[in-house]
């Protein structure tokens, strides 16, 4: 049953194969059986799904079902989930249960999926490997000592062990993209402003977005159907028509025009990463698709850029944690200032204060223009290396990340090395546009990702030609031991 | 050696949306602490901000009504500083482009010369929640109720030389947010706060002296009594060799003291930033014209109207017109009362005086313009001589709701009018005052006049101050001068 896909989960439950009150009691047994080695979740919210998958089945009963009604799935543990504990991964919000629901979250309820937890993740999203988290590691269920990739790992890795068929992310530099590609799923980051951002905790305001991760292009086509949409809450959410996104999915990929992008090509990637992608872009050429060399000529300042402007933004979007309204508080403060030196010492860990210190640093009088201003220019300069691109070019291809997933422990002493991780992801993010990673391979025994990069709102284009890549392969549907 | 004053203006004056800037939660005032405010004014995590569009609407009519230019496209960014009653650690305000561009206000000074104050900008950004640290012992009380109420903040040029002149300007400032409706003008609940920067420099000198900004002053007489006292401190740490330091100062309007509260070298860095969460706002040419139409009349024009519809001079005419309340009584006053000569008489005499004497403002005036306008009307048909007069505005002002004819039925303070009976008290008053009698008529026209008020004192006693002065004084001269 768990290794059922979300799309078939749902038709099993319209055809009365499964009550939800049995998935959501199947994937809980699986989440008690192996989540203790895997640490997935944060938070399990077992008696909830169960009461829920009992309305679900009621719903269904009554005719007025959707095609989530009672499909169990989980939300990255960034964003707000009503009486549930929201933590973000970290120590200033172990204690903290939201009054309200993300529109994401909201936006699940209200077609009837059953949330069964809160997944692990990097805290407040910062990192590329889930080992920042308060709450200890996740572990990649490809191997037991690599890392499942970062920040959403939580929810890469659970729906790779198969806890469960689809989970939130959110990506605001990679974190689908890199832990999808690096647990063998398929992941979405949409265009800014598709999904809405109310009640998702903010690491970067102006690319953070939240997206889909589930085994199958078809199964983030439904996530997002759920997801998308404007939301009058989030004022950079946009006012545009949501498609039905599965019905592309089948459309042929003949004619389809792919940029493959020198920049990502390099010594960077080693032989084995480079090989698995020109196999998999082959595929595509199979498929009927034709394939150009194009240039992003300002490609490798984008590492720089996102440093300076997501910190920048952090740095603002975590002084609300101080330690007064709720969340962490430390114990018998002297006076203010006391109180915020440490609440903020003790709560936060060690990435986020280095982050929080590096934007402050970029904002500050004198550093403000040779920093933020010059990145927030390099940022419009990668956004036209795009907006040019796209006239040759449908979709753009590269590998996701540079290597497989690494081992735990390899990367966490060396911010810089760990930065490198996201060199392929990050552009996608400053320009806003929406990207995806498939299942293409396998190096070393793990999974590889390729990514493929749309022009905007191009979610559907996407999700099709991923589709059609996993109709004509099976890496998707390799499962880890 | 002569010194010269200059001064600019700060000012922040809450908007009367019904809503915060950027949540749908209530901005009324007087809550229970926190009740008003929602997930987003608490900064819950994941909140965010949505622009409300009233407070833009508001803005751009204030902008219109000084005349200034109106940014097409305005940005909000974070003011980044910590304090507990600033929810997100940030305030999100506007720096480097404003709603309202470069404009100017009128003033007229006491000796009627004109003068133009410049406004140098004016911008939308969110109030703060308040600090309470009385009640709670060794600890703060934070109540955000406020937090997130819009506050447009009017910067002005230093233009202003005088106390005089920037409390003249101050008072204009007031009428038109009042007028136009976009702020309640209440000073006492901080609807409407004052920040002044003064420096003095030598007279005939063309540089500007290091200045020195006072914070929040919430009332005319504050700012007035600060600003003399600040120019005074400045003078004498000048003429004692002492350089002036650059500095935020704080004023207590009770003690007529101000301290430093921070000087230069200890501000804060605010590393503004543009707000990723609000995108830039872009306004039409439609809004702007619909915020033109929407103008209210303002203290200027209301002030050639009163001149020219009710007679009034110019001063009474610009006293009157300058606060939208006080316009808006004298209006009522008159459509109850007819007597608009009368009725300016009493509202900037005995009902201003009130309001001074116990420090209230226009806004809870006891007194209604219907009750006034009954009140003129019954001094207008001679029923109540100005001392019963007073006493019925008296009553009026510790009453609620009471009517001018049965408070006077009730305290029996209508005029005699009745020549018969008015002649009999005289008859009655002069048979004890031979002595006076015969003085007065030994004495010349000149100083009969004078010795008349001798005799209007027991007149006006034996009538129970309820003779009518005049007919008494008909009267009395007949008979006197027999």
């Amino acid at each position: 049953m768990h290794d059922k896909t979300v799309a078939e989960l749902s038709r099993d439950l319209a055809e009365g194969h499964v009550s939800s009150v049995q998935l959501t009691e199947h994937f809980l047994d699986r989440i008690q059986e192996h989540d203790g080695h895997l640490n997935c979740f944060i938070t399990l919210d077992g008696d909830q799904a169960l009461n829920r998958a009992r309305e679900a089945d009621e719903r269904r009963k009554q005719g007025n079902a959707t095609p989530w009604t009672g499909v169990p799935f989980a939300h990255k543990d960034i964003f707000c989930t009503e009486g549930v504990l929201t933590t973000c991964g970290s120590k200033m919000l172990a204690n903290f249960s939201p009054p309200y629901n993300a529109t994401v979250a909201q936006r699940f309820l209200d077609a009837g999926a059953i949330c069964l937890g809160k997944t692990n993740m990097d805290e407040f999203a910062m990192g590329s490997s889930t080992e920042s988290s308060y709450f200890g590691a996740t572990t990649n269920p490809w191997g037991s000592n690599r890392v499942p990739g970062g920040s959403s790992g939580g929810s890469a890795a659970s729906v790779a062990a198969r806890l469960v068929p689809a989970a939130t992310g959110t990506d605001t530099g990679g974190s689908i993209r890199q832990p999808a590609a690096m647990c063998g799923i398929t992941g979405l980051k949409p265009t800014y402003g598709r999904v809405s951002r109310y009640g998702m905790i903010a690491f970067a305001s102006s690319l953070d977005q939240g997206g889909t991760m589930a085994r199958t292009a078809e199964d983030n086509a439904m996530m997002l159907n759920v997801m998308a949409g404007f939301d009058p809450r989030d004022s950079t959410s946009i006012n545009r028509e949501v498609p039905d996104y599965t019905a592309s999915l089948n459309e042929p990929l003949a004619g389809l025009k792919i940029g493959l992008p020198r920049e990502y090509f390099t010594e960077q990637l080693s032989p084995a990463m480079d090989r698995v992608v020109r196999e998999a872009i082959r595929e595509y050429e199979a498929l009927g698709a034709t394939v150009k060399d194009i240039s992003l000529p300002h490609a490798d300042l984008a590492i720089a850029a996102y440093y300076v402007i997501a910190p920048a933004e952090a740095s603002a979007n975590l002084s609300r944690f101080d330690g007064v309204r709720y969340g962490y508080r430390c114990e018998n403060p002297e006076d203010l200032l006391d109180m915020y030196t440490r609440t903020r010492a003790e709560g936060f860990g060690r990435e986020v204060k280095r982050r929080i210190l590096v934007g402050t640093y970029a904002l500050s009088a004198g550093y403000f223009d040779a920093y933020y201003l010059k990145a927030q220019k390099v940022r419009r300069l990668i956004q036209q290396d795009f907006i040019e691109a796209f006239k040759d070019v449908d979709v753009i291809m590269s590998p996701t990340t540079p290597s497989p997933a690494f081992v735990q422990g390899e990367k966490t002493d060396d911010p810089v090395t760990m930065y490198l991780e996201d060199i392929f992801t990050i552009s996608t993010n400053l320009a806003g546009l929406p990207a995806l990673s498939l299942p293409a391979g396998l190096v070393d025994n793990l999974p590889v990702g390729l990514q493929i990069i749309g022009d905007y709102f191009a979610e559907a284009r996407l999700l099709n030609a991923a589709h059609q890549f996993q109709q004509a392969t099976d890496w998707h549907r390799l499962a880890p031991k | 050696m002569q010194w010269e004053t200059v001064i600019g203006l700060e000012i922040h004056a809450q908007l009367a949306t019904m809503t915060k800037i950027f949540s749908g939660t209530s901005t009324a005032y007087g809550a229970e602490p926190n009740t008003q405010a929602s997930a987003v004014d608490l900064a819950m995590p994941g909140t965010l901000p949505v622009a409300n569009e009233q407070a833009f609407r508001y803005a751009v009519m204030f902008g219109l009504a000084v005349d200034a230019e109106i940014a097409r496209r305005s940005v909000f960014e974070r003011k980044n500083y910590f304090y507990p009653d600033l929810p997100k650690g940030y305030q999100t305000t506007q720096l480097e482009k404003p709603i309202v561009g470069p404009g100017h206000v009128d003033i007229e000074l006491e000796d009627g010369t004109k003068k133009r104050v410049r406004i140098h900008h004016a911008h939308l950004e969110e109030d703060a929640g308040k600090s309470l640290h009385e009640d709670y012992h060794g600890m703060t009380g934070i109540d955000l109720n406020r937090a997130g109420t819009p506050l447009i903040e009017i910067v002005t040029e230093p233009d202003m030389r005088t106390a005089e002149e920037a409390v003249i300007f101050a008072r204009k400032l007031h009428g038109i947010v009042t007028s136009l409706g976009i702020c309640d003008g209440d000073m006492s609940q901080g609807s409407m706060r004052f920040d002044v920067n003064v420096s003095v420099r030598p007279a005939g000198q063309e540089a500007f002296g290091t200045r020195t900004e006072t914070k929040n002053l919430n009332s005319f007489r504050f700012m007035e009594q600060c600003i003399h006292q600040e120019v005074e401190r400045q003078i004498d740490l000048l003429m004692d060799g002492v350089a002036i330091i650059q500095e935020t100062r704080l004023y207590d309007g009770e003690s007529n003291r101000s301290r430093s509260m921070r000087t230069k070298e200890e501000a804060n860095d605010y590393r503004y930033f543009p707000c990723p969460d609000l995108l830039p706002v872009v306004i039409d040419e439609d809004f702007i014209e619909d915020a033109r139409r929407k103008l209210p009349e303002l203290p200027d024009a209301r002030k050639k109207r009163f001149q020219a519809e009710y007679g009034l001079s110019e001063y009474d005419a610009s006293q009157l017109s300058n606060n939208a309340q006080m316009a808006w009584l004298f209006e009522e006053t008159v459509r109850h009362g007819k007597d608009a000569k009368l009725a300016a008489n009493w509202l900037l005499g005995e009902l201003s005086a009130r309001l001074n004497s116990e420090d209230r403002n226009i806004l809870d005036c006891p007194v209604t313009g219907a009750q006034l306008g009954a009140l003129i009307l019954r001094i207008s048909d001679g029923t109540l001589s100005s001392t019963g007069a007073r006493k019925i505005f008296d009553a009026l002002w510790v009453s609620d709701d009471a009517s001018v004819d049965a408070l006077i039925e009730a305290k029996g303070l209508t005029q005699v009018s009745d020549t018969a009976a008015l002649e009999r008290i005289v008859d009655d008053v002069l048979a004890n005052m031979g002595d006076q009698i015969a003085q007065y008529q030994e004495a010349d026209e000149k100083k009969r006049k004078k010795l008349m008020g001798g005799f209007m004192g027991p007149l006006m006693k034996a009538s129970n101050g309820q003779g009518n002065p005049k007919l008494f004084n008909e009267i009395l001269r007949k008979k006197l001068d027999q």
